[in-house]
């Protein structure tokens, strides 16, 4: 033992002796381990973040898209494809308690992109029309005002609400309540639409990638026909009592919407029920399958780096041919020779290991640093497995590229290494 | 008897044409001989150094050293044979660069099955060539005499029974030449087997014994004197 640690310690001072060289050595181990530790950190941050803002949502809520979709993937809606065939005529069906006796809330959806211009200023954002449940489906606060109410989303009472962001830019004196800004659709040169600001939404964030903060509220009625001049929904969110429920309750909307739509056989069904399980679950499959990925990647450079260490290698057994010549004149066995060269390169890779996990730690961090200066809640999470895996995987790689010079260090023929310059 | 070739035969093959280096050497080193092989180069001199030092073996023939036939001998036998019963001294000293001296001199030691007193036996073979205060200096700070002091030192480390010297004032100037001399000449006073490679009859004169080889055979073979070397010294002077 005592001669491993002196071993040990001639090598890393002989190693030190050539810092430069060294250091270069190692760079390719530093770069793959700082690579795998990151994109784990990362990883792991994203989708915790995700799934975070998902459950905030609650867990009891139902999501119904128009269009079928398979279990596992996401419906067709989500890629832009306008599907028709859900109605408000389903929506009141699905809030009749003796269809659905779970049920609580359920509010309806379409969206748009619209020009808000209040006097000389203009903004362009997305409207989310829906009506008066909104804020008690989603649990929605308000920082200032009100949001309409049902009466208002039904008849289509030209009243709006806006965005965190919305309000702070077309009113940066926060005199926004009782202004009227106008509503303009883009594209078509249609005329635009006054109403009158009866809230500010509190500050939501980034939710899966979209800025909950830069969007401005409508009642559903003049969002669907006025501006869009569409009769249908296109997203349908039901609040259940209690997420034990939540099951029961989609297939209660199933059935519900199936008589609705005359359809007997279940794989003819044109809309989607998803809980937020469901879509945690794809998520999660997702991002897991991004980090396989990523981290595939990280190992490629891992093991381009221990290409490195055997090159390097090689070249430090070709110049150091004499001091093998001599080692083995005064008795080092093949083995003495082989450990010795294998020590080193596990020394190397070590070394560029550990400095690896801190560079990958740091650059992690400043990464986390800079997605909440950006405003995500984002939650900085280096795994302990990482790290592990990540020096294990640099130790196999140094005792693999490190074994073949050290064998050929072993094998050298002691006269032809003394005589050799 | 420590060492005892019997009709060494030493074929080298390069790229199909065999050359003859050794044949047939006999040749028998008492306990405590202080042997010069002396001869021209390419007498095959060389070569019989590192077959008598376990660096190579014969292609044909027996050594026995110490009494057990070496031809059976595996790798690590003969590495062991290297570490503990014989030590080398070379032209080119062969330090580690970038190393201490005591480092250097510990280096067969770490090699060896003994776990102690590494620093105390390196530091007491030091002393012996005279280093005793020069232990942390680096070894690419210190004179050619003095390397080849160290090498001796490195030789001696194990307590080995014999120690090969091979050229070993060929890189210095004559005063630092008679210092190493002078040293194994000591050595052999106290008990030590000595077998020295040389071409130069100054230096082969220091031996008791010398051996000289042409063509890979033995051509004479010549106990000398303490007359005979005062004269021929003298002679050459």
């Amino acid at each position: 033992m005592s001669n491993l640690l002196r071993s040990i310690k001639i090598t890393i001072k002989d190693l030190l002796s050539r810092k430069g060289r060294s250091f270069l050595t190692i760079l390719g181990i530093i770069i793959g381990v700082a690579g795998v530790i990151i994109i784990v950190s990362l990883g792991s941050g994203a989708q915790t973040l995700v799934l975070g803002q998902i459950t905030k949502l609650g867990t009891n809520l139902v999501g119904i898209l128009p269009g079928k979709s398979n279990e596992k993937g996401p419906p067709a809606a989500v890629f832009g494809v306008q599907v028709k065939t859900l109605l408000e005529g389903d929506v009141n069906a699905i809030k009749d308690k003796s269809k659905v006796p779970n049920v609580v809330d359920v509010a309806l959806f379409v969206r748009g992109s619209v020009t808000v211009i209040s006097g000389h200023e203009s903004i362009d954002t997305s409207f989310t029309a829906t009506d008066g449940s909104y804020p008690r489906v989603q649990n929605v606060e308000m920082e200032k005002g009100v949001f309409f109410t049902d009466e208002e989303g039904i008849t289509g009472a030209n009243v709006i609400v806006l965005g965190y962001d919305i309000a702070t830019s077309l009113f940066p004196n926060g005199n926004e309540l009782g202004q009227i800004v106008k509503i303009k659709t883009l594209g078509v040169a249609s005329t635009s639409v006054p109403f009158r600001v009866i809230g500010v939404q509190k500050k939501l964030g980034t939710v899966a990638f979209q800025n909950q903060d830069d969007q401005v509220f409508i009642p559903f009625s003049i969002g669907q026909h006025q501006l869009l001049g569409i009769n249908y929904v296109q997203f349908v969110r039901v609040k259940i009592d209690n997420s034990d429920n939540v099951k029961i309750a989609m297939e209660d909307i199933r059935r519900v919407l199936r008589e609705q739509h005359h359809i007997t056989n279940i794989d003819n069904d044109d809309f989607s029920v998803r809980d937020l399980a469901d879509a945690i679950k794809i998520l999660t499959s997702i991002t897991d399958a991004l980090r396989v990925f990523l981290g595939l990647m990280a190992g490629i450079s891992l093991f381009v780096g221990g290409i490195g260490i055997m090159n390097i290698m090689l070249v430090t057994v070709s110049e150091r041919t004499r001091e093998i010549g001599l080692r083995k004149a005064i008795g080092a066995t093949r083995k003495q020779i082989r450990d010795q060269f294998l020590l080193e390169a596990v020394i190397l890779t070590v070394t560029g290991g550990i400095i690896g996990v801190i560079v990958g730690i740091f650059i992690s961090y400043i990464i986390a640093l800079g997605a909440r200066f950006a405003g995500y809640d984002w939650s900085f999470i280096i795994s302990p497995t990482a790290i592990i895996l990540a020096v294990g995987l640099s130790i196999i790689t140094g005792i693999i590229f490190g074994l073949y010079p050290a064998m050929k260090a072993s094998k050298l023929d002691p006269i032809i290494a003394l005589r050799y310059e | 008897m420590l060492i005892e070739l019997k009709n060494i035969i030493k074929d080298y093959d390069n790229g199909g044409v065999i050359t003859q280096v050794l044949r047939g050497i006999n040749l028998s080193v008492d306990e405590g001989e202080f042997v010069a092989i002396m001869g021209p180069s390419g007498s095959g001199k060389s070569t019989l150094m590192h077959t008598i030092g376990f660096l190579d073996r014969p292609t044909s023939g027996s050594y026995y050293f110490d009494g057990e036939d070496t031809n059976n001998f595996t790798d690590d036998d003969l590495a062991h044979i290297r570490n503990k019963r014989i030590g080398f001294v070379f032209q080119s000293f062969n330090l580690l660069p970038r190393t201490t001296v005591l480092d250097n001199v510990m280096l067969p030691l770490s090699y060896s099955n003994s776990k102690k007193n590494h620093e105390a036996r390196a530091k007491l073979a030091l002393e012996a060539v005279g280093l005793g205060d020069r232990l942390d200096f680096m070894s690419n700070q210190i004179s050619g005499g003095q390397k080849q002091r160290v090498a001796i030192a490195r030789a001696l480390v194990c307590d080995p029974k014999v120690i090969f010297a091979d050229e070993p004032t060929g890189n210095l100037d004559s005063k630092s030449g008679r210092a190493v001399m002078n040293i194994l000449d000591k050595l052999n006073k106290e008990g030590k087997t000595i077998i020295l490679v040389t071409h130069d009859i100054n230096v082969a004169l220091h031996a008791k014994r010398i051996v000289t080889i042409s063509d890979g055979e033995i051509i004479s073979d010549k106990q000398i004197s303490s007359t005979d070397r005062v004269h021929s010294k003298s002679e050459i002077d």
